[in-house]
Parts: structure tokens; C-alpha cells; sequence
């Protein structure tokens, strides 16, 4: 063939019925649910199965969730330690084998640079051409770009910052005091890690989840999930918004399966203080709410392990497991630092833990709020034949977790046949 | 079950607050408010400050009645004592702020308040305001907020209603979270 015409086959829009975005678990898991249904599609993945996994993390993270408890659509974990936490290519190997198993029919290095409507369905434009489709599942990730505040923009130049995107390990760091803003497990587990490394760290405090790994000798996930918590669905909770923006838990995956919470870190050395709230001339500005938000987080455990309680005494399984535990509260110096000059050459790098959003770029879709998110209704995008996956509480508490993607995709999958169901029958009537 | 469900009254109208959130999310313009004050020195320390109008919901509106306040420092600053002093005029923002937000959870939440007091309590070196010691700030040191209720619930939802007030109070977040000051002269 000649070259004029091979560039021109590949800039022809291929057509299938779905275009998957994304070869993480959630589009994976749709993808297996697709071939189930026998509805044709391909999943466009700009690098590798398992991309954000393998790529995107740091060294040390450890799934927060246990081995038992990561599965998908027909694969769950069969290895030796089933209360273990899966390492990051113990997770890529876990992913990448499951897109093997299913025969997905991935198409990798291939990066979405458009997704728009065209006709009755949608053009998407990559970097390796087109695809025409009906429908579109966005399974492209909630955390794609750090989400770091504009205060930011005033650190002086001798502080190095980073982002738990591009940290890697303390080794990496420069000598020296670090503050880590962020208190998620994020936050918390690179603060931990850090000082270790010897590097003294203050780390700032907003509001927080607090779990202690085990209680009442199960992992804290099982009893969220014997309690039914991960399977809440978002039409049944009382305000989605708030449910859709709560920080991932305190929690770190480790052989000991030990806590990591704000009492765990002040009995190493760490430094507390609140959230930053501000950075005028240098010198970084701290909350005087450390106290309340250490107390709401509190009230909040304690609230969730008297539920864990109580589900245990109804059902009997209070008979087969220790006596409830209550942990001690969160404590709080009595004068809390306020302000840290930067400038002083105490702190050499920060750390902005302060979460992630999806990157959406390349959609250009009439689909999304004045905040810049995507309007859906449990991941059925406000745009006919339009679908994602793998947000926060899309559907259900877990559903940004690993096994949160199975009931998520059977219930889109399902959404979208009968989209193609409804559209075709109009056309064939 | 035969007995009538209790009727919680805490005098907030927790309804129209919910529909107030409601329609405020559709329409964030309307969100938009500027309260206000206007002081007038009377003589020596002592001031006299007026409040009236504030703007919201997209208009102009007035208190049902003009609010004044003087304020003045104590005998021992050598001054008149004509009025709290505006640093208790603070505490006094903050302790009015965090009691609203009580009884307005609690009505939220169902639980009936018997009786709510806070004690506030600020902190100040006054070497600060005095210029004697230049690492000393102005302002308060600390302030701490004490709360005594009586209600039908338990300890930990008591502690739940002064939390989340702590958590939505304008007047908390204005004391633990720095403020763009601007002051000009007209």
C-alpha cells in the first residue's frame, strides 16, 4: 500500500457501538459487561492498562482496601493473603491480568484528544484517528490533576513544591523541614513516610475522615460493607453533594494493619496544625479550626463505630468478636501553630495533598456545571448515549474503589442497551 | 406505638432555612450579601456604632428597627466606660453566632434545647495595642468558648450541635481564617 493512502485509511473514522475511555477497573469492568450483552465497543487507553496505577503513584501506596474485598466481574483475588493490601504492581499485574482474561479489546497508547456529538452519537478524535459511536463511557478517572490551591502561587522560590502525583518517595525530597498540606490518607501516609525519612514535617489539618484500620478484630472495610455503608446508594443519602466530596479516609495498608491517624503521627514528632488558609509574604497561614475539625472527625468515627456496634449485637456477631473499642480522642497542642515563614529556610518543600479532579479537557460536551463538572445522574450523563464511571459515590459509597466498579457497570451497561434499544427501534419504526 | 410524636420547638424555622438552601443552590447570585455598620466617635474613646441596612437576596433591605451599640474601654485605660470594648464586641459576635447555629441544628436535627449558655473568654497581652513588645500581636492570643446546654439528647449529640455550629459560623471562620482588610479614607 502506499503511503497516501494508508494515511488516509487512518484518518477514515472507524464506527463501533461504544467507546470505552479509559482500561482502569471501571472501564474494564464496562467492558466486560459490553461483551456480556454482545454490544461491540473498544477501550481507548492513552498508555497502559492500569495507566494511573502504574504510572501516577507513589512508591510505598498500598490499596486501602484488602485483598478479599478487590475483585471484578468475574476475577477476585485467589493469592495466599487475603487480608493484605495490594502494593502498586501487585495492583497493575491484578488489572492487566483481568484485561487479558476478559479479552478486552483495548486499544492502547491511544490518547482521546476530542469526544463530541455528531449525528445520533458521538465523534471521538485521538492521537491514532477517529471513532464514530452511539454511545461513550468516560472512564477516565476522578483523579487526573491535583487539585492544588491558588494560595500555591505564593510560595516562595527556594520551597520546592510537589504533588502526591509527582512524588515518588522522601528520597526524592531535598534535606529539611516539609509541610504537607492535606490530612487524607494521601496526606497522612506520605507525612508518615517523610518523617521517617528524618525530614521533620508539620502537616496541615482540614477536615478529615478518621478510621482505625481494624476494629473489633475485622478490617474496618469489612464492617463498613457487613453494615451495608458501601452499597449506600447516592439516590439514598441525604445530601450527595457533601457525600460526593468527603476525603478519603485516614486509613494505610500495611502488614501490621496498623492505624494511621493524627495521634499516630503526634507520637512520632509530627506537627499539627490547621489548614492553610492563606500565604502573605512569605509566611503561610494556618486555621484556628484544628481543634473542631480534630472534633468532628472524632464524633463522626465514633458515630460510624456505634453503628458497627450496634449491626453487630442485632445480628450475633457481637458473640464472635471482641468488646468495642473506643480510641482516644484526637489530641490537639494547646497553642496550635498558626503561621510558618517560609522564607526562613525551616521548610524546604510542600507537599499538596489536597486531592484531585478528573480532567475533561478533551470533552467537548454541553454537559457540565458552572463548577466544571460533569452533570450526570448516577454516572447517566445529562447527554443522550453519555455515561461515566469510577467518581466518587457515582452510584454508591464504593464506587470509586476497585470493587465498586462490578455493580456500577452492570447497572450502566444495562442503562446504555436500552438506550440503543430505544434509538434503534425509532429508527427501524 | 401510642404516643404522639413530639413536636420540637427551638423558635427556628428550619423549614424555610431548608427552602432557603434549596433555592440559593439554583440561584448562587442570590446568595450574595453585605452586611453593614456605620460608627460615629462621640468623644474620647467612646464611639457609637449603628447598624440598619444590608443587602441580600438581590435588594436592598433594612432591620425591622435601628440597632446601636457604644463601645468604649474601661475605667482602667483611664477612659469612661461607656460601652463594651470592641474586642468584647467580638467575643460577643462569635458567642451570638455559634448559639444561633446551636439552636438552628438542633431544630434540624430534632433535639429540644431547655437552655444554651456559652462563656467567652479572650485572651489579649495588651503590650501588643500598647507597643511595648513588638512580638506580642494585638489581637487576642486565644479565645475560648465554653458551652453549658441542657437538651434531650445525649452528650455525644450535644457535642455533634456545638461541632457542626463551629462548622458552619461566619463569625468562627472569620476569627480562625485570615480576612482582606481594606481601610480608606473618603
Amino acid at each position: 500500500m502506499t503511503a497516501p493512502a494508508s494515511r488516509s485509511l487512518r484518518h477514515l473514522a472507524r464506527t463501533v457501538t461504544t467507546v470505552v475511555i479509559g482500561a482502569g477497573q471501571a472501564g474494564l469492568a464496562m467492558s466486560r459487561c459490553l461483551t456480556e450483552r454482545s454490544i461491540d465497543h473498544v477501550v481507548l487507553e492513552r498508555g497502559e492498562v492500569a495507566n494511573s496505577w502504574r504510572r501516577e503513584r507513589w512508591d510505598s501506596l498500598r490499596l486501602l482496601t484488602p485483598n478479599w474485598q478487590t475483585r471484578l466481574p468475574g476475577h477476585r483475588y485467589g493469592g495466599p493473603d487475603p487480608d493484605g493490601y495490594m502494593s502498586m504492581p501487585e495492583v497493575v499485574g491484578f488489572i492487566s491480568g483481568y484485561a487479558g482474561l476478559i479479552s478486552a479489546p483495548v486499544e492502547t497508547q491511544t490518547t482521546v484528544t476530542s469526544v463530541r456529538p455528531a449525528g445520533d452519537g458521538y465523534l471521538v478524535e485521538t492521537n491514532r484517528g477517529e471513532w464514530r459511536c452511539e454511545t461513550v463511557v468516560v472512564a477516565s478517572g476522578a483523579f487526573n490533576i491535583p487539585a492544588v490551591p491558588k494560595i500555591r502561587e505564593g510560595v516562595p522560590s527556594s520551597v520546592t513544591s510537589v504533588t502526591p502525583k509527582s512524588y515518588r518517595n522522601p528520597g526524592k525530597l531535598d534535606e529539611g523541614g516539609v509541610l504537607v498540606v492535606g490530612a487524607s490518607a494521601t496526606g497522612l501516609q506520605i507525612a508518615d513516610e517523610i518523617h521517617r525519612s528524618g525530614r521533620p514535617i508539620t502537616l496541615a489539618v482540614g477536615e478529615h475522615v478518621r478510621m482505625p484500620r481494624v476494629y473489633r478484630g475485622h478490617d474496618i472495610q469489612y464492617w463498613m460493607d457487613a453494615v451495608g455503608l458501601l452499597d449506600e446508594r447516592y439516590d439514598e443519602v441525604d445530601d450527595l453533594a457533601r457525600a460526593r466530596r468527603v476525603p478519603s479516609p485516614q486509613l494505610v495498608g500495611t502488614a501490621e494493619r496498623s492505624t494511621l491517624d493524627l495521634n499516630a503521627l503526634t507520637d512520632r514528632g509530627v506537627r499539627l496544625a490547621g489548614r492553610i488558609c492563606g500565604l502573605r509574604d512569605g509566611v503561610a497561614q494556618f486555621s484556628g479550626s484544628l481543634r473542631n475539625v480534630c472534633q468532628l472527625a472524632d464524633l463522626k468515627m465514633n458515630r460510624l463505630l456505634a453503628g458497627i456496634d450496634q449491626w453487630a449485637s442485632e445480628t450475633g456477631k457481637a458473640d464472635e468478636v471482641p468488646a468495642p473499642e473506643m480510641l482516644e480522642p484526637t489530641r490537639v497542642a494547646k497553642s496550635p501553630c498558626l503561621s510558618l515563614d517560609l522564607d526562613r529556610g525551616e521548610i524546604r518543600t510542600i507537599v499538596w495533598a489536597t486531592g484531585f479532579r478528573p480532567d475533561y479537557s478533551w470533552l467537548d460536551v454541553p454537559a457540565f456545571d458552572r463548577k466544571g463538572r460533569l452533570r450526570h445522574d448516577g454516572g447517566v450523563v445529562d447527554l443522550p448515549g453519555m455515561y461515566v464511571m469510577g467518581l466518587p459515590f457515582l452510584r454508591r459509597r464504593k464506587s470509586s474503589f476497585i470493587h465498586g466498579a462490578e455493580d456500577d457497570a452492570r447497572e450502566l451497561c444495562a442503562e446504555l442497551a436500552g438506550h440503543l434499544d430505544r434509538v434503534r427501534t425509532r429508527f427501524a419504526g | 406505638m401510642s404516643t404522639a410524636p413530639k413536636i420540637i420547638d427551638n423558635g427556628v424555622d428550619s423549614v424555610a432555612l431548608t427552602d432557603a438552601r434549596s433555592a440559593l443552590t439554583e440561584q448562587p447570585e442570590g446568595a450574595r450579601f453585605q452586611w453593614r455598620a456605620t460608627c460615629d466617635w462621640v468623644h474620647g474613646t467612646h464611639s457609637a456604632s449603628t447598624v440598619e441596612g444590608f443587602y441580600g437576596l438581590g435588594e436592598e433591605h433594612t432591620h425591622r428597627r435601628r440597632f446601636t451599640f457604644d463601645a468604649d474601654h474601661p475605667d482602667v485605660f483611664a477612659s469612661e466606660d461607656q460601652g463594651a470594648t470592641p474586642a468584647e464586641y467580638v467575643l460577643v459576635g462569635l458567642a451570638g453566632c455559634l448559639t444561633a447555629g446551636v439552636a438552628s441544628i438542633a431544630q434540624h436535627r430534632g433535639i429540644q434545647l431547655h437552655s444554651v449558655r456559652a462563656t467567652v473568654e479572650g485572651d489579649m497581652d495588651i503590650q501588643g495595642i500598647l507597643g511595648i513588645d513588638r512580638d506580642v500581636r494585638n489581637g487576642f492570643e486565644g479565645i475560648q468558648v465554653s458551652f453549658e446546654i441542657d437538651a434531650d439528647a445525649t452528650p455525644a449529640e450535644i457535642e455533634a450541635l456545638v461541632a457542626q455550629s463551629q462548622k458552619r459560623s461566619a463569625v468562627f471562620d472569620i476569627l480562625t481564617n485570615p480576612s482582606d482588610v481594606s481601610v480608606v479614607v473618603k
